[in-house]
């Protein structure tokens, strides 16, 4: 009923907001400064937003199975770190394989406590937050992790290679978007998801395994964060233990900015890819006009709180909240 | 008391007691300095260094017994403490010497207030999600943090303020007399005052709150002031002494600030917690810490170790509730 | 006293929601110190009617009156200050606060610097509590009491005022009989004092024992109101569901295959203890049962949902092993469970994909899920069942009650499960579309499915069943064929009046 009620130009503002909103912002930057609009800048952008949209993936299956995770950027630190640090020791073939097993193990050990043993997502990620940073630093003991020579290396590749032209860390960001993509929104599994987050009981009642579901949400997220970690890595070919710390937020920014709903079931990766891209796209413009970067983070705020705020109007039909 | 409300409240200091003999016998062995663990200054620099975070956490404890969450409390924290260490340079402030003091504590507070009733406000008219709100707030007062003065640190020591950071009374330092007091006021505050106990009804049944006539929306405003303000009284207490703050300080403090929280046995769907087991969490987090570091532990280790307790103590809460075999698997 | 002024009176009361007439014209009297029942089938407007006289719906026409004074109630609150309160079947209590605190929730007593004034606080709770006779203090936290105790506390809330009507929401539905004796109490010393009550209940032997007039409700109309002195059970019972006609009793003409499902010996913890019974390819059998006598949880035990501490369930004659609902799936069994919105139902999923989510995963074409493979079995099941859709898009929360079950329904009979089970069939869903499903059920069987339906309604469980398992607190109490049960005998065994058991 909802639907038909919503046609016309309002409802098509209520559920495409934020393309709209989207289109509104580079056309407004693209006149304010043509450079803007440039192939190399557009190209620039994307390739910046990498790393924070991959994540921005992987916790886009969490979200929308119902779930927060807070873990991520500290993950991200880890897997850094490791690849980094393993590079030098057992050499980039192996090193890649040894992160990517090492960032899953802690991706099932979450989707273990939150799938299985039905603890809080919240507090469980907010707890491996502080536990994976402290891993980090053990890990590196608290030092900068650097590869020894950094000219010598086909590492470099990932972070900052071209394939006929286009920059490694975009491809493999649109690959990953395109198979997500499809995997959540065509296969069983990502239907699956859907009814885990929509409705957890109900789909239990329809003989779904919603542990297994939820566990294989943060796996899917802890392969994301490999990515990450991996093009991070290779991009800067050394580290800092903190790299990734903030990140957590800003992807859940992207992700809510995509329009998920932070109570599950709903979104979609097309959706989160727009979200990553409005923040990038933001940090972008606002540099070029002359704005510092953290004049971004002002903007993002207030772009989040309309969008959510907008998209829940739309759903009661009042702007502002009932309650008293 | 029930024996089940002992266990509840209880279990935060007995886990203090745990660790103060374990790193105490431990410490023999292990430690690396001659001092006992358990020295009396020890524990007092303990209490002091507990007050930044320990102030934010008892805040976030009436905001989690309301049933919201606040992530941007780290940001308030910085945005207060530039005001306060910036506002002392203006011209008139400087003119009014020692007197300025006060001011810009004031100036600060009103930060907090002001942050916090944003926050508030958000939340009663637009109806999003205090997660979603705070979450974005987060950014953007960090944001206002840097365009106050953009990745430069903000500094200004006042001798006068440092004097009196530094003193101590009665044995105790400033800061933790700080936190004493406003855990004792926070304290009569929820379980005195009419206040008080509406938050904790709200967050345990909002619709019969709701139906009972209690103004929700307000009322979840106010401690959003409350929380800003204690943001910003942390603020006021730490940066009196250290006299120069970093865009980026106070990162992550919301989440410390959650931890003690839950380690104190609040939970998360509101209408249960209080404030003096906060301060136990606060207190066992710090404890942590420094005994850690007092057995030879890297630092490092601290934040697994904390994480991986957090994660411990929500596994046996749940196993405490649990109704047993009988109990629909869903 | 010629004409006493009633203290409650409404008038003509229309409410509607999109597409629905919930009330039409319902107007209703109560005099003072008269107890006056309200009743009628679920969905016959009941509840709405009451959210209207607490303030939280407004009325789309009519008028209520509170002694002849025309009133605009604007919220629970409201009504209470004008003095209607209400004592809610679902209790709406903080349950880490006090007993105190609750009562006076909204109210606390103040003193200087906003602090609570204890001493009054519980002074006064304790001056109520005393005239209720309750075994709990003022101080007593409110989830450490009995369901029936936070009754109790409900109960005390609404003497904080001095009430002028009372509405009672079900007050027994979870109470034991010497409890019931202590609420009926309240009831006569609320009458005393000329408070006129409104009491709801689905209960023939409470209404008939406490009432003095009962109006009835059907399809959101009025119905009529009589007097409890001068009538009887079957004209309540006719006035409420109007066409006793549709609800006669049809056993299966068809012959009755093999037995399918076997339960013997079951039991789970205190939930339920010792269950046996069985059911043929063919046949219906029907639980009937007060709420929480554990008929839901049988069912749930049986689809894996609880683990059984005890007993034995056989599929075919043998013995199976169920921990999940994915085995009792695999096993053929389905379960339409009791609260579709919560159980039953993605609400905001699509139509085909609720339809098809048990078997998802075979409904692929190379690692995707066929769009073909999936309406089709949509189109299949919404042709059979006439489910009224605009299409599969349609998001499954904005179809009417009927529809949504019917899609749950088609959810598991697009399974091809040996085993039906299904809860409450018909709560919530209009005269209409409740005929069909039971038509559908009855279908069901003569194709030769194994049905069990799970219901507190009486008619509908004679209706549709071949026999009917009774049940109370926990146990079987016996089981009737079609030809000998009546309304008596079932009325006697579900309210633990024992009959001859039948193993």
């Amino acid at each position: 009923m909802a639907e038909l009620t919503r046609g016309g130009v309002g409802g098509f503002l209520a559920r495409q907001g934020i393309l709209v909103a989207f289109a509104v912002f580079m056309v407004g930057f693209a006149l304010a400064n043509q450079r803007f609009i440039a192939v190399d800048n557009i190209s620039g952008v994307i390739r910046s937003s990498a790393i924070l949209g991959v994540m921005a993936l992987g916790v886009t299956f969490v979200v929308i199975g119902g779930n927060l995770d807070l873990s991520v950027g500290s993950m991200m630190s880890f897997s850094t770190i490791v690849v980094l640090d393993l590079h030098d020791k057992l050499g980039p073939a192996l090193a890649i394989p040894a992160m990517f097993a090492l960032t899953l193990a802690l991706g099932a050990f979450i989707g273990f406590l939150v799938g299985y043993l039905k603890l809080n997502s919240l507090i469980v990620t907010l707890g491996m937050l502080s536990a994976i940073h402290g891993l980090t630093l053990t890990w590196s003991g608290g030092k900068n992790m650097d590869i020894a020579d950094k000219e010598g290396t086909w590492f470099a590749i990932f972070g900052q290679g071209e394939v006929i032209g286009i920059p490694v860390p975009i491809l493999i960001f649109a690959l990953l978007a395109v198979v997500l993509s499809l995997i959540l929104g065509k296969t069983p599994f990502g239907r699956k998801i859907y009814a885990v987050g929509g409705n957890g009981q109900a789909a239990t009642f329809s003989g779904i395994p919603r542990a297994r579901v939820v566990f294989l949400t943060y796996v899917m997220s802890a392969f994301c964060v490999a990515t990450a970690g991996l093009l991070q890595a290779s991009r800067s070919l050394g580290s800092q233990n903190t790299v990734g710390q903030g990140m957590e937020l800003e992807v859940l920014a992207a992700v809510i900015l995509g329009g998920a709903s932070l109570l599950g079931g709903s979104g979609t990766i097309f959706k989160t890819v727009i979200g990553v891209l409005i923040l990038g796209f933001i940090q972008n413009g606002l540099l070029l006009v002359g704005l510092e970067f953290y004049v971004q983070y002002v903007v993002t705020w207030v772009i989040i709180i309309l969008a959510v705020w907008l998209d829940i109007a739309a759903k009661r039909g009042r702007l502002l909240s009932p309650i008293a | 008391m029930t024996k089940e409300t002992i266990l509840k409240q209880g279990g935060i200091w007995a886990f203090i007691v745990v660790e103060l003999i374990f790193f105490s016998v431990a410490g023999e062995y292990l430690s690396v300095s001659d001092k006992a663990f358990m020295d009396f200054d020890n524990m007092l620099l303990l209490l002091k260094q507990s007050a930044p975070i320990g102030i934010i956490a008892l805040g976030m404890t009436i905001i989690m017994i309301n049933g919201n969450i606040d992530l941007s409390v780290g940001a308030t924290f910085a945005l207060s403490a530039v005001v306060l260490l910036d506002s002392m340079t203006w011209p008139f402030m400087a003119a009014m010497g020692d007197w300025s003091i006060p001011l810009a504590w004031g100036f600060a507070l009103l930060t907090g207030v002001i942050l916090g009733a944003v926050n508030g406000l958000l939340v009663w008219k637009t109806g999003v999600d205090a997660f979603i709100v705070t979450l974005g707030s987060m950014l953007g007062y960090r944001g206002l943090v840097f365009m106050y003065n953009g990745e430069q640190p903000t500094s200004h020591l006042n001798w006068t303020l440092v004097d009196f950071a530094e003193a101590q009374f009665l044995g105790l330092h400033t800061a933790t007399w700080f936190l004493l007091v406003a855990a004792f006021v926070l304290w009569f505050l929820m379980t005195r005052t009419v206040h008080g106990r509406n938050a904790y009804a709200i967050g345990n049944n909002r619709e019969a709150a709701v139906n009972a006539g209690i103004r929700v929306g307000p009322h979840i405003m106010w401690n959003f002031v409350l929380i800003g303000f204690l943001a910003s009284l942390s603020a006021v207490v730490f940066y009196s002494e250290s006299g120069s703050v970093n865009p980026n300080d106070g990162m992550l403090y919301e989440l410390w600030a959650i931890t003690a929280v839950v380690l104190g046995g609040t939970k998360l769907t509101g209408g249960y917690g209080s404030i003096i087991s906060t301060l136990g969490g606060v207190i066992a987090i710090q404890l942590l810490r420094k005994g850690l570091g007092h057995i030879g532990a890297d630092t490092e280790t601290v934040n697994l170790v904390i994480g991986l307790i957090l994660i411990a103590v929500l596994f046996l809460d749940r196993q405490l509730n649990r109704k047993g075999k009988e109990e629909l698997k869903i | 006293m010629t004409d006493p002024i009633p203290v409650l009176r409404l008038e003509d009361i229309v409410k509607t929601f999109p597409g629905v007439r919930a009330l039409d014209g319902v107007s209703l009297s109560v005099l003072p110190g008269e107890v006056h029942a309200l009743m009628g089938e679920n969905g016959a407007g009941k509840s709405t009617l009451m959210k209207v006289l607490g303030g939280i719906l407004q009325p789309n026409e009519g008028q209520i009156f509170i002694e002849e004074e025309p009133t605009v109630m604007t919220s629970p609150m409201h009504a209470k200050a004008k003095g209607v309160v209400f004592i809610h079947q679902e209790l709406s209590l903080a349950d880490e606060l006090s007993v105190a605190e609750n009562i006076f929730l909204g109210e606390l007593p103040l003193k200087s610097m906003g602090r609570v004034d204890w001493k009054k606080l519980y002074a006064d709770t304790d001056a109520i509590l005393k005239t209720l006779n309750v075994g709990f203090d003022a101080r007593t936290r409110v989830g450490d009491l009995s369901i029936a105790n936070q009754q109790m506390v409900e109960i005390a809330r609404a003497l904080t005022v001095d009430p002028r009507a009372v509405i009672f929401d079900e007050p027994t539905a979870s109470l034991t009989d010497a409890e019931k004796v202590v609420l009926f109490d309240v009831i006569s010393e609320l009458q005393a004092k000329c408070v006129g009550i409104i009491y709801i209940s689905h209960r023939m032997e409470e209404i008939f024992k406490m009432t003095d007039r009962i109006s009835v409700l059907r399809d959101g109309q009025y119905r009529g109101t009589l007097i409890t002195a001068d009538t009887n059970e079957d004209e309540v019972t006719q006035l409420m569901i109007g066409r006793s006609l549709d609800l006669s009793r049809s056993a299966s003409e068809h012959e009755l295959g093999d037995v399918a499902l076997e339960v013997r010996d079951l039991s789970c913890g205190d939930l339920f203890r010792n269950v046996s019974f069985s059911v043929r390819r063919g046949e219906v059998l029907g639980f009937y049962g007060l709420v929480g006598a554990g008929r839901t949880e049988i069912a749930e035990t049986i689809f894996g949902l609880r683990a059984p501490t005890g007993g034995k369930i056989l599929l075919n004659r043998e013995e199976v092993r169920i921990t999940s609902p994915i085995d009792a799936i695999r096993h053929g069994i389905s379960l339409v469970p009791e609260d579709r919105k919560a159980q039953g139902l993605v609400l905001g999923m699509n139509c085909r994909d609720n339809m098809t989510l048990p078997q998802v995963d075979d409904l692929t074409a190379g690692p995707f899920v066929s769009d073909g493979a999936e309406v089709a079995i949509f189109d299949q099941y919404r042709d059979k069942l006439d489910i009224r859709t605009p299409g599969w898009r349609q998001t499954v929360g904005n179809l009417s009650g009927g529809n949504q079950q019917k899609i749950v329904i088609g959810k598991w009979l697009s399974m091809r499960p040996e085993v039906l089970i299904v809860d409450e069939p018909t709560r919530g869903i209009d005269v209409g579309s409740k005929s069909e499903i039971h038509n559908l059920i009855r279908a069901l069987a003569a194709q030769g499915y194994a049905v069990i339906v799970i219901s507190s309604e009486m008619p509908e469980v004679l209706h549709v069943s071949d026999r009917i398992v009774a049940m109370f607190s926990g146990e079987v109490v016996r089981e009737f064929t079609a030809e000998e049960v009546t309304e008596d005998s079932l009325i006697q065994a579900i309210s633990g009046i024992r009959g001859d058991k039948v193993a």
